[in-house]
């Protein structure tokens, strides 16, 4: 298992890892990140299906960014998640996986989270002065006031957060 | 015409020329923008700019119980409804650990495969038209109505199925679904045929594809491609062969391949994907035969609501209907990524659930948005009518690249 080859390869990177209904998943830490990248790429992950992140508003540190990669030789797909504090930076992995440019700048866009050495990281989905980010726990549900016509604070308040408030 | 390589840049950057292809253009089908620079005829930067169509699926699905998002499902490729179903149920499912009953994954397959046709005659045919072969189009078109005529027998819709429930189907196909899905398998390989003696052999087409978007099979991997594109360009990926699911492993088709991944190629392995999805709907009607009637869903009432006649007559069916309507399924505690093979490649559906009526996290990863983040490599240097060919082949639909 590849886990378990990260595990001798890079002692202490691994964080913790589950497997749930046959997805492997390790969380790694952030600062070693890039190097267990480089490793499970060598190992022949090398098709980076899937970037994301995941909110948990109240624990510390609050998101997981969350990437999905698939070995195409062995069919294996392996999850490596990375938390991250708000506003803490990320390292980018367009320099090794191309695929990585629209899936960083979509959850920059709709999380806010910041991705180091992205060349070019703009909002995707929502448009350039569009207030907040959507997919953070904490933003409205039906979009709040994205034209600013009144005070933003104001729909950020509980009520707003659910469809049957 | 094609093949003419871009002069090296000797005039200078004011000379460029900006042209807005979309928000609303007939080649853009559904709503994305284009900024095309130009120098000349040729492109020398192509910028997309999508999120038109973006309605905030994920955060909506984070507030819906897990049965009220399989509508929205059919609103991510409009153009195969039903695979889209089939691939969030199949997601739901493997993060409750369960199985739906054996007719309902016959089924499943059969409306799949079904949907694929319809999906990859509809990109033939667009892509044909927009380069400017207006007659395949009609052709293709017929067919595509006679899928949408079954899918109107099966689900009661045409375009926005919802067909699947979590555990099975809604209801089995009804008794004139059989007829026609037979006449069609008769219909269906004569229309491709002749798609196939009009564009195949055609210089103007092979003219216009040739070439035209060509990738190699470590550039298409970097990129994430998946589906028909990353076949063209030479990798036999197909997970419904890699990584079976609904009993594919048990189905006799081929995976076609090509090698130069153009525009060309992958219109070769579409099409070839077609007469291998109507192998597979023969064998799915032969089977649905062999079983006979039986359940399509589960009869497990935590997850599948009980059958009508049921609730109004037992006092437990109409508990369960009401527990499983205003609180939701007992959902285990976990994260699961269900990926299926879509018309377009890999369909995938992250869900983490912390054990609430909703998912905590609902994140779909479409096959187009990786597809077409490749764009400005594939058409730079090259004429705004390549632009339009490429656009075509990676068969972008705004509904699944936004969400």
């Amino acid at each position: 298992m590849v886990t378990e080859r990260i595990d001798a390869q890079l002692p202490g990177a691994v964080l913790d890892r589950h497997a749930f209904r046959g997805d492997e998943t390790v969380v790694v830490a952030g600062e070693r990140f890039l190097e267990v990248v480089d490793f499970i790429f060598g190992e022949g992950f090398q098709l980076l299906v899937d970037v994301t992140a995941v909110d948990l508003e109240t624990r510390d540190p609050r998101f997981d960014v969350v990437y999905h990669f698939l070995n195409l030789a062995s069919q294996a797909r392996l999850r490596i998640k990375l938390p991250v504090a708000e506003a803490a930076p990320v390292p980018s992995l367009v320099s090794r996986f191309k695929s990585a440019d629209w899936a960083e700048r979509e959850v920059f866009d709709l999380f806010g989270i910041p991705f180091e050495g992205h060349p070019n990281l703009k909002r995707l989905l929502m448009w350039e002065d569009f207030p907040g980010h959507p997919l953070r726990k904490d933003f409205p549900l039906d979009g709040g006031d994205p034209f600013c016509s009144q005070d933003i604070g104001a729909s950020y308040a509980p009520e707003a957060r659910t469809l049957n408030p | 015409m094609a093949t003419t390589p871009a002069p090296a840049s000797t005039r200078p950057d004011g000379d460029r020329m900006i042209v807005n292809m979309g928000p609303s253009h007939p080649v853009t089908h559904g709503t994305l923008h284009i900024v095309l620079e130009l120098e000349g005829e040729f492109i020398v930067k192509a910028t997309p700019n999508i999120g038109y169509l973006h309605r905030g699926v994920e955060k909506l699905g984070e507030n819906l119980s897990y049965q009220q998002f399989i509508p929205l499902t059919d609103r991510l490729n409009y153009c195969s409804s039903l695979m889209n179903n089939v691939g969030y149920t199949l997601a739901v499912e493997k993060l409750l650990g369960i199985q739906d009953p054996p007719r309902s994954q016959v089924l499943r397959v059969l409306c799949s495969e079904l949907a694929r046709i319809g999906d990859h005659l509809v990109c033939i045919g667009i892509n044909a038209v927009d380069i400017g072969a207006f007659t395949a189009f009609l052709y293709l078109f017929k067919e595509r109505e006679t899928i949408y005529d079954l899918f109107e027998m099966m689900a009661g819709q045409r375009l926005h199925s919802s067909f699947t429930r979590i555990g099975g189907l809604f209801r089995d196909i009804p008794a004139e679904f059989e007829p026609l899905c037979e006449q069609f398998l008769e219909s269906c390989p004569r229309t491709v045929d002749e798609m196939e003696s009009l564009l195949t052999h055609n210089p103007i087409w092979a003219d216009r594809t040739k070439g035209v978007g060509a990738i190699t099979p470590e550039n298409a991997i970097s990129w994430g491609y998946t589906g028909p594109c990353l076949r063209a360009a030479g990798v036999p990926q197909d997970l419904r062969k890699a990584q079976p699911y609904l009993g594919y492993e048990s189905y006799e088709f081929d995976i076609p391949v090509a090698t130069t991944g153009d525009i060309y190629d992958r219109y070769l392995v579409r099409t070839e994907e077609m007469r291998q999805s109507l192998r597979i709907v023969r064998q799915c009607l032969d089977r649905l035969r062999q079983i006979g009637p039986g359940p399509v869903i589960i009869e497990d009432y935590k997850i599948a609501l009980p059958p009508k006649e049921k609730v109004y007559t037992r006092m437990e069916s109409l508990i369960h209907h009401f527990k499983l309507i205003m609180h939701g399924m007992e959902m285990p505690v976990g994260e699961v990524y269900g990926a299926t093979e879509a018309a377009n490649g890999e369909l995938g559906f992250y869900i983490v659930s912390h054990g609430a009526k909703s998912p905590y996290r609902i994140h779909v990863r479409p096959p187009c948005y990786p597809i077409f983040n490749s764009f400005d490599e594939q058409v730079r240097g090259r004429i705004i009518a390549d632009a339009v060919a490429v656009l075509g082949g990676m068969n972008v639909i705004a509904g699944e690249l936004d969400r």
